[in-house]
């Protein structure tokens, strides 16, 4: 090469580079800019109430079309599609329990209008939906303040399954308290029970699962249920237990440190 | 190939005379199409909300068409899905069910036989608000500030892909100004105007045709997809005196490149929308709405009649 430029290259292969290099800072910067406003979108609320079948929460927001079918097709016209500028991720559907629960239709019309896939055909019974979870503010409860309430009970369409009464006796001139508890095995999360908590801010509310439930480690083994298979699990551990000999270094070992009054 | 006839500028010229003095019925009928595209945007969206809110049916318990331009039912019966937003959320990771696959081959065929971006000029409810910051930009005269390449269009549509892949959302639907408009005139507002307002003055004061001519994925997809058209706007090189007027009015105008047109006897770039605003405007008809294989014949036609002409 005759001429060379900066960097020893030829001006035009330099240019080309240089376009290149500009393209793909372009590209990047502005990819990785819709990336983040994208995920903020999807990810800023996680307390949405989804239509029966709905997928979990991440597969849910990458199958959701945001057609709307579902919310034509709903029978109590109770779903909404979130507009732009909303707290849901744009254009999909939810429901608010407290001013339109889900009347849990047995042949499930909105999952069945879903032309995606996002409310899922596998549900094939509505009691086998899980939209949230009912959760109870033991504090405003009315029940739980010793009134004789129960109306989240004898409203619930599950009565008995999802939700049940427990009464706790007391002294002579009181009646017994009645106290609603909500079971997750049958708790569709329709959100009747919002709708219908006479209290003035609902005491009794749906949340999605994963805001509200717990899980227990694997290892717990409940041995007064029938249903916990025995163990060998209190077999003593291979190695030997916590000796007593001195550690070194000069201190008593753990135990005897404590067995010993060292505290 | 023969050679073309020797139209000169004072030809020219006086097309465009006689395109200036039409009788106002003439005007009128001119602007037939932009009128039958708007029936069309309106009549979508109308079919839309008056299933959604006045449960509207073709007979008991047959609705009209349920959805939004994404997906819907037509008289309970046809699926249609997008097919750039059922092609983003296959992207997701997301097998989709097969009445989306189905509407979405429907749609796809339909645009793959008359002209993808036909969607763009007789579907697309942000067309009508790009179309009034076009009319009236012209009116003002409003100088650009800067000019970007149309070919951007087809880089976002990429960029929509990879982004998909990426996030596992899909990358358009989320943002789109066109699902926006959609959804929140069928199902309720939101800030999804804002968006529209933007789009608006964007196209009026930045940059012509900025929007629908330059940014929008979906009319890049459709661009793709509008190739194989069979409806197209069928070119007369023997009639047209280059007067240039179609051009002035064309918001895709790198689609009636005279050059090539005279090649191909057809508008034949997937850009073109098949809007039919140079159809009417062509002072010579040169220029017409036809289908490809009529095209191609008419034009071995008229070309004999020419030489048929020239050489008596």
């Amino acid at each position: 090469m005759a001429e060379k430029g900066p960097g020893g290259l030829d001006p035009k292969r330099r240019d080309f580079l240089v376009k290149m290099a500009q393209g793909a800072a372009l590209a990047g910067t502005g990819g990785l800019l819709w990336d983040y406003i994208l995920r903020s979108e999807a990810r800023a609320a996680p307390f949405a109430l989804r239509p029966p079948g709905a997928l979990a929460e991440d597969d849910f927001n990458a199958a959701c079309i945001k057609c709307g079918q579902c919310v034509v097709d709903c029978p109590p016209k109770i779903l909404k599609l979130e507009p732009a500028g909303g707290a849901l991720p744009i254009g999909t559907p939810f429901y608010e329990a407290r001013t339109g629960p889900c009347t849990m239709c047995p042949d499930i019309p909105c999952m069945k209008a879903c032309p995606t896939g996002a409310l899922s055909p596998n549900l094939k019974k509505i009691e086998d939906a899980r939209m949230g979870l009912a959760v109870i503010d033991i504090e405003n409860c009315l029940s739980y303040k010793g009134l004789r309430c129960e109306i989240c009970h004898r409203e619930c369409p599950l009565k008995g399954k999802a939700i049940t009464l427990e009464t706790h006796p007391r002294q002579t001139s009181k009646h017994a308290m009645f106290i609603p508890l909500v079971h997750s095995d049958a708790c569709t999360g329709c959100g009747i029970c919002e709708k219908a908590c006479p209290t003035d801010i609902a005491a009794i509310r749906i949340l999605p699962h994963k805001l509200v439930q717990g899980k227990i480690g694997e290892h717990y083994r409940l041995g007064w249920t029938f249903d916990t298979e025995v163990t060998q699990d209190f077999k003593q551990a291979p190695q030997a237990a916590p000796s007593s000999t001195p550690e070194p270094g000069g201190k008593p070992g753990g135990l005897d440190y404590l067995n010993e009054g060292g505290l | 190939m023969s050679t073309l006839p020797p139209f000169t500028k004072a030809d020219a010229l006086a097309s465009v005379e006689k395109l200036h003095h039409r009788s106002p019925g003439a005007k009128l009928w001119s602007w037939r199409y932009i009128i039958l595209r708007r029936i069309s945007q309106f009549g979508i969206l109308l079919m839309f909300f008056g299933t959604a809110h006045w449960g509207w049916q073709v007979a008991k318990d047959v609705p009209l068409l349920i959805g939004n331009l994404s997906a819907s039912k037509f008289i309970g019966l046809i699926p249609l899905t997008d097919p750039f937003a059922a092609l983003q959320i296959f992207l997701t990771g997301h097998a989709l069910q097969s009445e989306s696959l189905i509407g979405a081959a429907v749609v796809l065929g339909f645009y793959l036989l008359i002209g993808g971006r036909m969607f763009c000029a007789w579907a697309c409810p942000v067309n009508m608000v790009t179309d009034a910051a076009g009319w009236l930009r012209d009116k003002l005269g409003i100088q650009p500030i800067f000019h970007l390449p149309r070919t951007l269009r087809y880089f976002i549509l990429a960029a929509t892909l990879v982004i998909t892949v990426i996030s596992g959302l899909a990358a358009f639907e989320w943002v789109s100004p066109i699902g926006m408009a959609h959804r929140e005139i069928i199902f309720g507002l939101g800030m999804g105007f804002t968006a529209l307002l933007a789009i608006f003055l964007f196209d009026l004061l930045i940059l012509k045709n900025g929007w629908c001519g330059h940014l929008c994925p979906l009319g890049g997809f459709y661009s793709l997809v509008g190739k194989s058209a069979q409806l197209r706007v069928r070119f007369d090189k023997n009639t047209c005196t280059h007067c240039g007027e179609c051009a002035k009015v064309c918001p895709e105008p790198q689609v009636l490149n005279l050059k090539k047109l005279e090649e191909s006897g057809y508008v034949f770039s997937g850009e073109c929308s098949n809007c039919g605003r140079c159809t009417p405007i062509c002072p010579e008809g040169s220029l017409k709405f036809d289908f490809k294989p009529l095209i191609r014949s008419h034009n071995m036609h008229a070309d004999a009649i020419a030489v048929q002409r020239r050489t008596r």
